[in-house]
Parts: structure tokens; sequence; C-alpha cells
């Protein structure tokens, strides 16, 4: 229970924390942080989040870290949050990632990323695009043309409206030659209903992120079509939708991200623990163990690609009539 | 047989001393956690992931349905002594739970929901070693039309059985379906009634409603009698033991219980709260004594108890065989799971049976440490009710205050928890039922979401609901059950008049 509790007093204590003025420019080995997962406990960004403060303080690179969850809203109640209350502090950290950015765009959101720090881009996981094993549909052009047959009677099923999967499938409806806002997509809250939709028969195809259907596809229950990874992925069978011969690509990416207004020596010292986290051995295997893809990019690397990320989010989701 | 043979090995692994001691940490931080508000078994598992990380699998995964069951035990305690339900799947238990422990009947109980909830486990984990390859074939068939056919049922049954009349539990009904939508629209991410406030967008949140309308809608209406009536200290009255009548009254609600709970649970979108619910209004119609419930009946405990820890066994149904993780806390599990790199998963049987089987027998040794751990703890619960009202009901406010912000820390749950406080003193106040308003919250947003599910597959054509068996079936249940009373009054009132 003393774990627990100390836990628990932590999370109390946050509030007072993110209120001490930073005092002194911290050496990397005794950084002491909060990271906010802006989800519930066991979603991506709270094992991210999880995972980071294991190796981090393993490594030592940090010398403690706390995480604390702020669910809600595709993580931007938990952004509006930490935009509060992170202002310059040198020891506060959020988890977030491509599906942050739809939710921005859709729900309007008071605040978006460009108001706090990027640090650094961690893991990118390919999305799959199954069919059911007793679908007709044996191969990615198979799908295309029910899709141009009839597009209305493509059922999609996945995560969250305006999430990655969602813009994975308004992007292969548009390669299909047919408007992306006619995409039927069926939301679900994750990726356990909409399985249960898949291997009930009652959808046509679904989009998921890889390692969630992945005993699934093993087997042989779904049969997946194709990923959305630019490149082949070593141990996994379905080829990208590039290799096939559509233009699209979409990595569910998560990065880490600093407050706003952050010193530059401050983040220069987050930076630099991050790195040390996500370059060492413990952070490699234990990606290999959850199924995430090492997608690595420094602080100002990944500044650029949110910008153009958001860029095209935007483009996809006011195409199907999610954003203005 | 070879499940049976499978089983006897899986004991021999989950009787390894160290097996014993993570499932043995795992029942008393599960029950310990199940009786504070806020941190739910969801957040225990998580918090524990990164450590057992370098544990040995199997042990740790046994800890962790040891903490699984342990909170859906835990969690009965807070709402029958403070009416305060940790968790939306006790809500049923503060029912009559504490109108017992107000009569000086905490023991039986507390009593009655420890063995009921053995006695279901036990049956359901039973069922989950034996026919959970089968019930998932069945679970997985079940579309959203069929969801929407049992939301409506759940409706029907929860207005008409609680409050005075059915339009009272409808109106309260009502309240619960608006509260219930607000916030980001699932299937199409907008929001609705959010009013601008952040903290809205992901919808309200049960515990603080349920907690706000129980706890602090209670302590207020106390505080209001209080002024003109004397305190009446709620002493405990005979035995802390069940006594041959209580058994006899609780034997077949456990039955009964586990029967409604462990299919449902065994639903990819089943959950605990719906069999709470259909167990309660069915003890209540076959009960021999119902004017007894809302006053303390042992049967509105027994049942909804074992259905609830019948519902959590079912919920690994799906978790184990199909990697479907259906509740907060298999959620959790299935990271558990992928953070060994273990596939939950329709090969996981096949590939890791000394982990599955083994993962089957800890479930029952659990059960075994959860009744040895909380039927002596009972004689010490009830101590609780000696402390004088004023106290108790300040301390209850206190517990609940803290119990919120532990689980969502910021200041608009806070005033939304003392505003349910007061909706359910007024509620009080002009005698509506209160549970009816959690059950909306609860499955409004998910009746919505189904039915437009099934309308988006069938491209907006509504017959879709009457074209399957299933769905058909329940739709007409609702309609007769909800139709049938106002019919047979109309009648008897038509012959009347004739006369």
């Amino acid at each position: 229970m003393t774990y627990l509790h100390s836990k628990l007093v932590a999370a109390w204590l946050t509030a007072a924390v993110a209120v001490l003025p930073a005092a002194l420019p911290a050496q990397a080995q005794d950084l002491e942080l909060t990271i906010t997962a802006p989800a519930g406990a066991g979603g991506g960004w709270d094992s991210a989040a999880r995972s980071l403060q294991d190796v981090m303080m393993s490594t030592g690179a940090a010398r403690s870290v706390q995480v604390i969850n702020v669910p809600g809203a595709g993580g931007t109640v938990g952004l509006a949050q930490f935009v509060q209350s992170a202002e310059g502090s040198p020891n506060q950290m959020l988890v977030g990632g491509i599906t942050m950015v739809g939710a921005i765009i859709t729900n309007d959101a008071p605040y978006d990323l460009t108001k706090v720090t990027p640090i650094a881009r961690l893991t990118g996981d390919p999305l799959v695009i199954v069919v059911p094993s007793s679908s007709p549909y044996k191969t990615m052009a198979d799908l295309i043309e029910g899709i141009k047959k009839d597009v209305g009677r493509t059922i999609w099923a996945g995560g969250s409206a305006g999430g990655a999967d969602h813009i994975l499938a308004a992007l292969v409806t548009q390669a299909a030659g047919e408007d992306p806002a006619k995409v039927n997509y069926v939301a679900y809250s994750g990726g356990g209903e909409s399985l249960a939709a898949m291997l009930g028969g009652q959808v046509t195809a679904g989009v998921s992120g890889y390692g969630e259907w992945q005993g699934q596809i093993e087997s042989g229950d779904l049969r997946a079509l194709a990923i959305s990874y630019p490149e082949p992925i070593e141990g996994i069978e379905a080829k990208p939708l590039k290799e096939q011969g559509y233009d699209i690509e979409l990595v569910n990416w998560r990065g880490i991200f600093a407050g706003p207004g952050i010193s530059d020596a401050d983040k220069a010292t987050l930076s630099a623990a991050v790195e040390k986290t996500v370059k060492s051995p413990e952070w490699q295997e234990l990606i290999k163990a959850r199924g995430w893809a090492d997608y690595y990019a420094s602080s100002d690397e990944f500044a650029t690609f949110i910008a153009t990320e958001t860029d095209r989010v935007h483009a996809i989701l006011s195409s199907i009539g999610l954003a203005q | 047989m070879e499940s049976l043979i499978y089983l006897m090995q899986g004991f021999g692994t989950a009787l390894d001393p160290a097996n014993l001691m993570f499932a043995a940490v795992g029942v008393i931080l599960g029950t310990a956690v199940g009786v504070l508000p806020g941190i739910g078994p969801a957040l225990t598992v998580a918090l524990l992931l990164p450590v057992t990380f370098k544990l040995d699998p199997g042990g740790s995964l046994i800890m962790f349905a040891g903490i699984y069951y342990g909170g859906m035990y835990g969690g009965s305690t807070t709402a029958i002594l403070l009416n305060t339900p940790g968790e939306s799947a006790s809500v049923v238990t503060a029912l009559e739970g504490n109108q017992m422990a107000r009569r000086g009947r905490g023991g039986p109980a507390l009593a009655t929901a420890a063995i009921g909830s053995f006695v279901a486990a036990l049956i359901a984990t039973a069922g989950l070693a034996f026919f959970a390859p089968l019930l998932v074939k069945v679970a997985v068939k079940f579309g959203p039309w069929d969801y929407f056919g049992l939301m409506l049922i759940a409706f029907v049954t929860v207005s008409a059985t609680f409050g005075s009349s059915p339009l009272r539990g409808l109106t309260s009904l009502g309240i619960g379906l608006w509260l219930g939508l607000i916030g980001i629209d699932q299937l199409t991410g907008q929001t609705r009634l959010s009013f601008g406030v952040p903290n809205l967008l992901d919808g309200i949140e049960v515990t603080t409603l349920a907690v706000g309308l129980f706890a602090i809608g209670e302590a207020l209406f106390v505080a209001s009698r209080h002024l003109f009536n004397d305190e009446k200290p709620m002493a405990i009255k005979g035995s802390i033991w069940m006594s041959r009548e209580d058994w006899k009254r609780s034997w077949k609600p456990w039955l009964r219980g586990t029967a409604v709970g462990f299919p449902i649970g065994a639903l990819p979108a089943g959950g605990a709260e719906i069999p709470t619910f259909m167990s309660y209004t069915m003890e209540r119609k076959l009960s021999s004594k119902p004017e007894e419930f809302g006053k303390g009946a042992i049967e509105g405990v027994a049942g909804p108890e074992a259905a609830n820890n019948a519902s959590a066994a079912g919920t690994l149904v799906p978790l184990l065989t199909l990697g479907l993780p259906t509740s907060a806390t298999a959620a959790v599990m299935l990271a558990g799971f992928q953070q060994y790199n273990l596939q939950p998963g329709p090969l996981l049987f096949v590939q890791h049976p000394a982990l599955v089987w083994g993962l089957v027998a800890s479930l029952f040794i659990a059960n075994v440490m959860l009744l040895v751990l909380n039927l002596p703890l009972v004689g010490l619960w009830v101590r609780l009710l000696k402390i004088p009202l004023p106290w108790l009901y300040a301390g209850i406010l206190v517990f609940a205050c803290m119990g919120t912000i532990a689980a969502n820390p910021s200041v608009i749950e806070l005033m939304m928890l003392v505003g349910f406080g007061f909706l359910g003193f007024v509620m009080r106040r002009y005698d509506y039922p209160i549970a009816p308003v959690v059950v909306g919250l609860i499955l409004g947003p998910m009746a919505d979401s189904q039915l437009r599910r099934a309308l988006q597959m069938s491209l907006g054509d509504p017959m879709i609901l009457l074209q399957h068996p299933g769905s058909a079936i329940m739709i007409a249940i609702a309609s007769i059950a909800l139709l049938a009373p106002f019919f047979f009054r109309g009648l008897s009132k038509f012959r009347q008049d004739e006369d």
C-alpha cells in the first residue's frame, strides 16, 4: 500500500508542485519529473507515459518520475490543464499523439499543440486494415473495388470519430475515387469493441493499431489487407499501402511535450534526458515487447513534423465534414 | 475432460507458494482500493504495471486478477455502510444494503454480500473454465440492435421497479438520460450540452453522480430532518451474522444473480450495471416479502452482489478468448499481458495453457482467500455504524469529496458533486427514486450509440431492429413490460365502469 499511497499523495500534490517556481536549472540525473498522460489508465498514452517513467528511472535519466492521468476528450482536457499549469516549468511533461491533433480540430479545443514545447517524437505504430476471415475480399484491390461499387454499404469499424482510424478509412475511400465525406464509418470506443463487431461479421472492414489486433490476425480470425506504415515492417506479413500502389501513409505517432515558454536551458536538459532514455537498450527492449515501433525525432524535427501533420489532418477532417 | 486435466495442472501452478503470495497480495490490495472511493481496481492495476514488469508473468497476472475480484468485494462494503458506492456496479447494493445497515442489520448485509460474491464468483469461474470458448461465439454475434433491445429492457424494468409509480421512475430516468447526453458524441465527435466547459467534454463521471445523489443527498436529507426529529442511533440489532431465515432468503438470489451476471458480463458491451439492476428487479418481483423492498430486504443485496461478481468473471471470457477487454480493469490487464509479449486472443489457450489455467485456478483460490479475509472483517466494519449520526455523516461528506478529488482533481468536479447532492436531496424530499438517474447516465449514451450504429449499418432503415430475432424479442418484452400495467389498469377501470 505504501507504493500506492505515495502515488496518490503525489497526484494530489501535483497541483502544488505546478505553482512552485523553477528555482534551479536541474542536472539531468536529479530531474524530478511529472508526466501527464491525457487519458485514462490502460490506454496508449497512459502506457507510453508509464513506460517512459519506468525507463527514465531505471537508466538514471531522471531521479524520480510521477505519472498523472487527466483523461478526456481525445487528450484535449489534459492538454488544456497542462498549458495552464506547466507554463515555464522545467519538470513537467505531457504525452500526446496524432489522435490529439485530430481531437483539437474536431472539438475546436481552446489550446492547440503550438502552445506547448515539443521535446521528442517517441513511437510510431502502423495502422492495419482488416476484413473478417469470412469476407469475400482477399486483397486491398478487392476492398477498393467494393468501395467503388457501393461506398455506403462498405461499413468501416474503428476507434473514435476523427481519430487516426477514421482518417485512414477516409483516405482509402478517397483513393478509391469516392467522396471521403461518404465514408460509412462506425466509431467504437476502442480496439476491443470494434473487434467484436469485426468478429461478429457486422461490418465490412476495420482499422486499428496493428498491435491491438495482432493475435486475431495471427490466428486467422481477421485477414490483414494492408498496413499504413510507409515501409514494410519486420514480422508483419501485410504489405504497406504504398507498396501496393496506393499513395497513403499514416503513422499513429506518440510524442512528448514540455510546458509553454520554458527556457532554452531547461528545454535542452529535458531533450537530453529523453534522448538518453530513448537510445537506451532498456527502451528498445520495452517498445519491442509492447509491439511499438521506434519513431524518434528530436525536438526541432518534431516541431516541423507537427506543423505539417496538423495541416494534413485538418485537410482530411474538413473533407469528411468534421472540421471547418 | 481435457479441460479438467488442464485445470488440475492449473491448481498445481496456482498453489506454488510464490503464486499464492501474489494472489494474497492481490486480494488484500483489491479489497483496500475497493473500500477507498476514487481509486478503483483499474487504476491500481495500472499503477502496479511498471512495478511488475520485472516479475514473472504468471505471478503478476494472478495478482491482477486478485485485485479485480477484491475490488468487487470491497466496493460493496462502503455502499452498504456509508451509502457511498465506490463504483457503478455497487450502486444497487447501496439501495437495500444501506437500508439494512440503518436498521441495525449491517452484519447480515455484509455477510450475504461476501458469501453471495463468493458463490457467484465460484460458479462463474467454473463457467469461465468450461464454457468460455462456446460462450464467446454467441457473444460476438450480439449486434448493436441486440444491445439496444437489452438497454430498452433495462430502462423499462428500472423505471417500473423503483419509486412509487412508473411515471416517477420514468421522470428520474429522463433526468439521467439528459445528463447522459452531455459531452462528446462518440459517433460524430461533436460536443453536446457542454456549454464550453472542458471538464464536461467527456460527460459526467458516473461515480460523481452516484456519490452526489446517494451520499451527499442522503446527508443533506438527514440533516434537514434532524431539526425536527430526535437522533436515532443505528444500533446493531440481533446477531451480526446471518440468521437461518437470512440464509433461506439469500441462496436463491445468489444463484439467480449469477445466472444473470455471468452471461451479460461475457457480452462485449455487457458490463456489470445491467445485470445488477436486472437482478434487483427480479428479486423484488419474486420475493415473498416485496413490501420489505426499499426498507432493507436481504434479497436486494444478495442478488445484485452475486450478479456483480459473476459479471466480473464474465468479462474475463472475451478477454482470454478474444483479447477483447470489456471493462476498464480488463483493459489494463490486457496491457499487462502485452507487457509480457503475450497476446490474449484465440491462441492464448493453445500457446500458453499453463498460464491461462493457472490464472483460472488462482481465481478459485483468490475467492477462498477473499471469503476468509472478509468475513472476520464484518464484525469490525459494523462498528463504524456505532458512530453517532452527525459524526458519521460528516465523515461520509469528507470521504465522498476526497474520493471525487482523488479520481478527478478539479474544482468543477467538486461543484458537480455538490450540485448532484442538492438534486438528490430535492428528489428524496419529493419522493422521486434516485437509482433510475444513475441508470440513465450509464446506459443512455450506450443505448444512443448502439441505436445509431444499428441505423448506420442499415443505411437508416429502422426495420433492422425488428429483422434480427434477438432484438425483436427484446423490444417486444420491453414494450409489454411498459404497457401491460397501464393496459390492465385501464381494463379493470373499464369493467368497474360497466358495473
